[in-house]
């Protein structure tokens, strides 16, 4: 019963949070160089947001009183993940945010080693102060630019079997990291059979082109959508996608794991969906053309 | 002919700027969108302009004309055009030596991008010389030529950031930007049938150089 009202408070909460409502108190604010980092409370729940605007949607956010659980619903969808590899050895992560993902799968997974890469030493440094973020011996921070880190490990051979795409927040899409070139660096990081998370956006026209490039460079991939949040999730990989009755099995054995964080299974395979749902002529993102930005506002 | 130059001054700026703005996304695949990148862009720029005033201001003391102002806009475009087929080769090379994205980033955009900004920056003092009559004039001038350029920038800044990458890829502008350069050596070359001398004055006289366009 506890798991089946778990998923709809934690909406409301998500909902409560994306919408940082005027009462909730600021408790940090600095100007970094990529954008305004601001750390606001309400209650127990502690989230960052990188604009001053009000309307802004949360980027990340921590409920103290159980600081497992995920509040957000696209942290839990990433999750999903585990469930094409349970095990992964080695995990990118491009984006830090509060930390929330890296901490938490360091905590799932904690022989895994952990590269976490985020553009913004401010935002480091906010993750650790304000949300328990720290760095250990199986979990390093490069303060770096995603594309550079990608294709430099791309070149030196790494391969990870576990990448996760995170790195939007929101105001700004960074247009290098959308690109069918990018997304070609990523494939070759994953080897044969490593797994690409990507949390990326499901409104307006970037939809469309967006899941064009990612087709145009894996094929089939899961794409899940939250109806209510605006957030989609695409997972894939570089070989066949396993059959949805192997998910099934491994979700069954996976949920008591991952139910503290508030990460439900049942619900979230729901969601998932091979089906195209988005206009296949749609022109597709490249390094030449990568006018991410200005699509989304269309 | 007043008019022809400051149409060709104005495509110069234009030019100047799209290309500067098309530098940061040419560096981001490999230097990512960090603000050093943008900084190594605007230091290449700012370097090659002034680099690019002072030769202007020193070509346009032999011999000035409208048939060497066009060659002015060839050259750039002779210099512009091989970034379309070779920036990803020569970035591709930096990104295997330099380590460090700032300095790669520096380093490829000066490979880049300074031979064609040098010789765009040579584009408004060499107008100024073929525009100004008298020294009485010359302030008036130069102030409606940095106008007539600097606005040619502001457009290519906003066409370019707002509109061309939205329809274009990053080597169709190059080509479009190419092709601009051309037809303003064209341009200024055919003038030249219609303008029988250059302005064969010096900076005292006030005698008016024959036919004026």
């Amino acid at each position: 019963m506890m798991l089946r009202i778990a998923p709809a408070v934690l909406a409301l909460a998500a909902a409560l949070a994306s919408a940082a409502p005027a009462h909730a108190r600021i408790i940090h604010e600095e100007r970094s160089l990529y954008s305004t980092i601001l750390v606001n409370e309400q209650g127990p729940v502690r989230c960052l947001q990188f604009s001053i605007r009000r309307d802004q949607r949360n980027q990340s956010c921590v409920n103290q009183r159980r600081p497992k659980e995920m509040v957000f619903a696209y942290a839990r969808m990433v999750m999903t993940g585990l469930l094409l590899e349970p095990e992964p050895r080695r995990i990118l992560i491009l984006g830090l945010g509060g930390g929330t993902l890296p901490m938490a799968l360091n905590e799932l997974l904690p022989e895994a080693d952990i590269d976490v890469v985020e553009i913004d030493p401010a935002v480091v440094r906010v993750a650790r102060e304000y949300f328990g973020f720290a760095p250990t011996e199986r979990v390093d921070v490069f303060a770096q630019d995603g594309r550079v880190f990608v294709k430099r490990a791309a070149a030196q051979g790494e391969t990870y079997d576990l990448v996760i795409l995170d790195a939007f927040n929101g105001e700004y899409i960074p247009e290098h990291l959308m690109t069918r070139e990018f997304l070609e660096e990523v494939r070759s990081l994953l080897g044969g059979d490593g797994v690409l998370v990507a949390n990326t956006f499901s409104i307006s026209d970037l939809y469309d082109h967006e899941s064009a490039t990612y087709a145009a460079v894996f094929g089939e991939f899961f794409n899940l959508r939250a109806d209510n949040t605006g957030n989609r999730v695409i997972i894939t990989r570089p070989g066949r996608l396993p059959p949805t009755d192997v998910l099934a099995e491994r979700a069954a054995a996976l949920q008591d794991t991952v139910a503290p964080y508030g990460v439900d299974y049942d619900e979230l395979l729901g969601l998932m969906s091979t089906e195209p749902d988005w206009d296949p002529d749609a022109r597709i993102l490249t390094d030449q053309y990568s006018p991410a930005n200005l699509l989304r506002s269309r | 002919m007043a008019v022809i130059v400051y149409t060709l001054a104005f495509v110069g700026g234009f030019c100047i700027m799209s290309l500067e703005l098309l530098g940061g996304r040419v560096l981001a695949p490999y230097f990512g969108s960090s603000i050093y990148v943008w900084g190594s862009i605007i230091t290449v720029f700012m370097l090659s302009l002034s680099v690019g005033y002072l030769l202007g201001g020193r070509l346009s003391l032999h011999h000035p004309s409208l048939g060497r102002f066009a060659l002015i806009f060839l050259a750039a475009a002779a210099c512009l055009y091989p970034l379309v087929y070779f920036s990803e080769a020569i970035m591709t090379w930096i990104f295997g030596q330099v380590a460090d994205p700032r300095y790669g980033s520096l380093l490829a955009s000066s490979i880049l991008f300074i031979l064609p900004t040098v010789i765009m920056g040579m584009i408004s003092p060499y107008s100024v010389r073929m525009l100004v009559r008298t020294t009485t004039h010359s302030g008036h001038v130069a102030g409606v030529l940095y106008f007539v350029s600097t606005l040619g920038s502001a457009l290519g800044t906003l066409a370019t950031s707002f509109y061309l990458v939205l329809w274009f890829e990053i080597n169709t502008i190059l080509t479009l930007l190419t092709a601009a350069l051309l037809a303003m050596a064209a341009i200024a070359a055919l003038a030249t049938r219609w303008v029988a001398s250059g302005p064969a004055v010096t900076a005292e006289t006030t005698v008016p150089s024959g036919k004026t366009a």
